[in-house]
């Protein structure tokens, strides 16, 4: 069937079987910024924005999107202007390997987005469903409150 | 070298050299690599624990259109090896194969398909038909040497390569013991002996990205794979072996990798993509899923007696540990993993007498495996554990006792050489340690003093604990890793390491060895790693070896290449190449002389007595100084529940020089949490068959931003002088602290101590309720 859904802000249109996952519809036309951590719903690493919303790219069959916007982490600043969250990761060390990354700036991203100013609370319960093996979480927190604050300011 | 401090580079927390591709969502990773025409694999896994394949029929999956290969026991050669990524020749048992005629876990490898889809693979590989002839299962490592137990390894070729004891025939996959001193001797000098066992669970690392590779068969009859691994050297070895061919005609490539914590130091699924893609001539894909992983390496579950004496001021008479380790169904790391137990932990404190026993044995569960901390983890949660109850037992600070007891600089432990890697091991004096720093550095960021023994009122009660740590960096006499340099136009150099960067960021550490050398900024030089084509060998990322051992030989690399430079300027200046000196991308030679490093790579290249520029080296330890640390931990136990909350956890940690301190925290904050999840909460749970109940995140959790404490880090700097600018290593040490830490908290919150992990809010309130029934 065919599925028509903005990515990223250009429109697409998706020839799908009925049981395919919106994640391996992603990747198959090179949105590979969107990862496979455990399709099923539970780590987070598929993370996308759908209609500005923080989604499981895993749990959604792709006829479910039909008509929306969904965003990844490709859309966010450019090689020469990294997003300000893109730039407080690096900086603060919150990437280790990097495979939970973009889930992570998605989830920060959404947060930010409903919610300016969050305190280190709102960025724990934000990113609570998205794991990360390598950090301990405690600079991936750091960093989205420093991009929150750069954010406020300018 | 002097320990020189005013460093440039080296000790900046510059950042990740690949962090800004990775935060841009870069297609670095294998599953973002994949040609066009590439076939999916999917394996075929065993639903016994213990079984012989009677026959297997695969002809209706072959037919099937758009499956493009089908392998099994029937049609592949049998190669018996290890799937260890250690060095050759391994200290691990050859007691596997591809694919073998009996199946020894649930989940163990059956056959494997190639097809044009996921889908397809998947119905290929329910169409394979298989009979089985069940066999009694062995589930209790206690009983695996009992006698009429069941034989896992009964083949006739299962084998040890290297002069190790091996009984398959007894489930036994190793046996390693030392014993210095006469223990009657500890026994009798003591005021206070304690003898207690310890119980470990099967855990698993969950990197976020699975075990993934790539195989595609190249026009010139190659084969080249793309792999998430830490070892790529040993894949290229171990795969060759495997597929008879020489190494040659394997190319294997690491991109960036999520994540591995052990788990890769394993050649897991490579030789399956790589048999499928010359079946198949096409690319093959192959990713395990989440409930796979599970099922692929885990960390040795152990059960560990230890017996301890002291007088009664402390002072220590002896130890005697014995651990018997369950390597599952296949006995890889099994030997090494248990040797740790004794290497990594003993050294630590001076016991006059030391004696040590490990056995790792043979049963129908998960494998064993290597998992960061590397038996240190299981032993120093025994150790530490009971080192606390010693203390309490004569009224003693667990602190001091430890500050009391404590290994020395300059000092030096009979174990290091009584146990190596399945032989004997170095002898080494410390060279450096920031142990006793730690402790009060730690203590002072905990309140020690202040909060514990104040476990308040209500049913909630808080509990300070500590533990003191050690590891090592490196394999010394065993593991090397080389490193070559070449100079480019702009004053640029290609930095090419056979070291694995998993995720740790040994690429940017290297890089700054390499700058620090050379006298420029990490914009200057270009890191290539890990690509058997293209940069030299490493044995690999595992034994914390990378910035110590890698490390080393990059720079020795770059020294060389700075005296080329120097050279060449001195020519160009007309002075001594003595008088010169590598510094903001040039060199000087006093006053006002100077030339850039481009000028002097244009000359060398195409002006002037033209030659490359290039060093490589190689380096090998003869050493493996330890890392130390002090943890502590602050609990919140609710004794109604029986839940238990970290609040607050410090770290102090001495890795000598940290060549990148954010980097190096960052080791430490995720080795922790690692550690607090698997002491609370990481546990497998099987069925009665054996089979793994929880393999999802789902069921086996893991921890979240939700759970996580208030984390503190704390580097004391020391510097090891046969390291890198003094840098020693980090990576392993910081998991083995929490779990020791938190029993101890307990203690001191609620007056029960915790001996089994993980400390579920069931066992914490069995051990209340025992208490209460005492
Ligand atoms: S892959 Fe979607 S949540 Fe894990
Ligand atoms: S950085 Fe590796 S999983 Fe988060």
């Amino acid at each position: 069937m065919e599925i028509h859904v903005k990515v990223n802000d250009k429109p697409v249109t998706w020839n799908v079987s009925p049981g395919e996952k919106l994640l391996d519809v992603l990747r198959r036309d090179g949105y590979l910024s969107v990862k496979f951590g455990c399709g099923e719903g539970d780590c987070g690493a598929c993370t996308v924005l759908v209609d500005g919303r923080a989604m499981r790219a895993c749990l959604l069959l792709a006829g479910q999107v039909e008509g929306r916007a969904i965003t990844t982490v490709e859309a966010l600043g450019t090689p020469d202007a990294p997003h300000p969250l893109q730039t407080a990761f690096v900086e603060c060390g919150a990437v280790q390997c990097g495979y939970c990354t973009p889930g992570m700036l998605l989830a920060a991203y959404a947060l930010l987005r409903e919610n300016p100013k969050p305190s280190e609370e709102d960025v724990r319960e934000a990113l609570d469903g998205n794991l990360c093996r390598c950090t301990g979480y405690k600079k991936i927190i750091e960093a989205v409150l420093l991009a929150a604050e750069r954010m406020g300011r300018s | 070298m002097s320990p020189k401090r005013d460093f440039k580079v080296v000790g900046h927390s510059v950042p990740k050299v690949d962090g800004m591709a990775l935060a841009r969502g870069g297609a670095l990773f294998c599953a973002d690599l994949l040609p066009d025409g590439c076939l999916y694999a999917r394996v075929l896994r065993s639903p016994h624990a213990h079984a012989r394949i009677k026959s297997i029929d695969a002809s209706e999956a072959e037919k099937m259109p758009g499956v493009h290969a089908v392998i099994h026991h029937g049609n592949l050669p049998r190669v018996m090896r290890t799937t260890a990524g250690q060095g050759a020749p391994e200290p691990s048992p050859y007691d596997f194969t591809t694919f073998d005629v009996k199946v020894r876990f649930v989940g163990d490898r059956v056959a494997a398909v190639a097809a044009e889809s996921p889908e397809l693979a998947e119905a290929a590989i329910a169409a394979i038909r298989v009979e089985y002839e069940q066999l009694e299962a062995l589930f209790d490592p206690r009983r695996a040497k009992q006698p009429g137990v069941p034989v896992i390894h009964d083949e006739p070729d299962c084998k040890v390569v290297i002069p190790i004891p091996y009984e398959p025939g007894r489930n036994l996959a190793s046996h390693v013991d030392m014993q210095v001193g006469d223990m009657e001797q500890a026994w009798g000098e003591a005021d206070v002996v304690v003898d207690r066992e310890y119980v470990t669970q099967y855990a698993q690392h969950t990197p976020i990205e699975p075990h993934v590779c790539l195989a595609e068969p190249l026009a010139d009859g190659r084969l080249r794979i793309t792999t998430s691994t830490q070892v790529t050297f040993h894949v290229r070895r171990i795969v060759a072996q495997a597929l008879e061919w020489p190494v040659s005609r394997l190319h294997v490539v690491k991109p960036r990798i999520g994540g591995g914590f052990g788990a890769k130091q394993e050649v897991l699924i490579e030789d399956v993509a790589a048999f499928l893609a010359l079946r198949s001539g096409r690319p093959v894909f192959f990713e395990l899923d989440r409930s796979e992983e599970f099922l692929s390496r885990t960390r040795h579950p152990m059960i560990i007696r230890l017996k301890t004496g002291m007088k009664s001021d402390g002072s220590l008479t002896g130890v005697d540990m014995d651990v018997l380790s369950n390597t599952g169904a296949y006995g890889t790391h099994g030997l090494t993993v248990s040797c740790n137990c004794g290497s990594k932990v003993l050294p630590l404190y001076r016991w006059p007498r030391i004696k040590f026993q490990a056995e790792s044995v043979y049963t129908n569960l998960p494998v064993g495996g290597a998992y960061r901390g590397y038996g240190a983890t299981q032993a120093y949660f025994a150790m530490e554990v009971q080192m606390d109850e010693m203390a309490c037992t004569i009224g003693m600070d667990p602190l001091d006792f430890r500050l009391k007891n404590h290994i020395r600089k300059g000092e030096t432990s009979p174990v290091f050489k009584a146990l190596g890697e399945g032989s004997e091991g170095v002898e080494q004096s410390i060279g450096s340690t920031g142990l006793a720093q730690c402790i009060k550095k730690g203590a002072r960021a905990i309140g020690w003093k202040r909060k514990r023994g104040k476990p308040g009122k209500g049913p909630i009660k808080r509990g300070l604990g500590m533990c003191t740590l050690m590891q090592g960096s490196s394999i010394p006499e065993v593991d090397m890793g080389a490193a070559s340099i070449k100079m480019n136009e702009d004053g640029s150099f290609n930095l090419l390491v056979g070291a694995t960067d998993l995720g740790t960021g040994s690429d940017t550490v290297l890089g700054q060895v390499a700058a620090e050398v050379l006298g420029v900024g990490m914009d200057k030089i270009v890191v290539r790693s890990s690509d058997t084509d293209v940069t030299p060998f490493d044995v690999g990322a595992y034994a914390s070896s990378t910035t110590y051992l890698s490390g080393e030989a990059v720079r020795k690399a770059a020294l060389d290449v700075a005296r080329q430079i120097k050279k060449v300027a001195a020519d160009m200046l007309g002075v001594s190449h003595r008088d010169c000196e590598l510094e903001g991308g040039a060199v000087v030679a006093g006053a006002g002389k100077s030339v850039s490093l481009a000028e002097i790579a244009m000359r060398s290249l195409y002006e002037k007595d033209q030659h490359q520029i290039a060093a490589h080296a190689s380096h090998i330890t003869h050493k493996s100084p330890p890392p130390f640390s002090a943890h502590f931990a602050e609990v919140e136990v609710d004794c109604e529940t029986g839940l238990v909350k970290v609040r607050k956890y410090v770290a102090a940690v001495d890795c000598g020089t940290a060549i990148n301190p954010r980097l190096a925290e960052g080791q430490t904050e995720g080795g922790v949490l690692n550690g607090i999840s698997y002491a609370l909460c990481e546990e497998y749970l099987f069925d009665e068959k054996g089979r793994m109940r929880n393999d999802s995140f789902r069921d086996y959790k893991i921890f979240s931003t939700r759970d996580l404490p208030e984390l503190v880090t704390i580097l004391v700097p020391t510097y090891e002088p046969t390291g890198p600018y003094g840098a020693k290593s980090v990576s392993e040490i910081c998991i083995n602290g929490p779990m020791p830490a938190i029993s101890n908290a307990i203690f001191d919150a609620v007056g029960v101590r915790l001996r089994t992990a993980p400390f579920t809010p069931e066992r914490v309130l069995a051990a209340l309720d025992a208490k209460g029934a005492e």
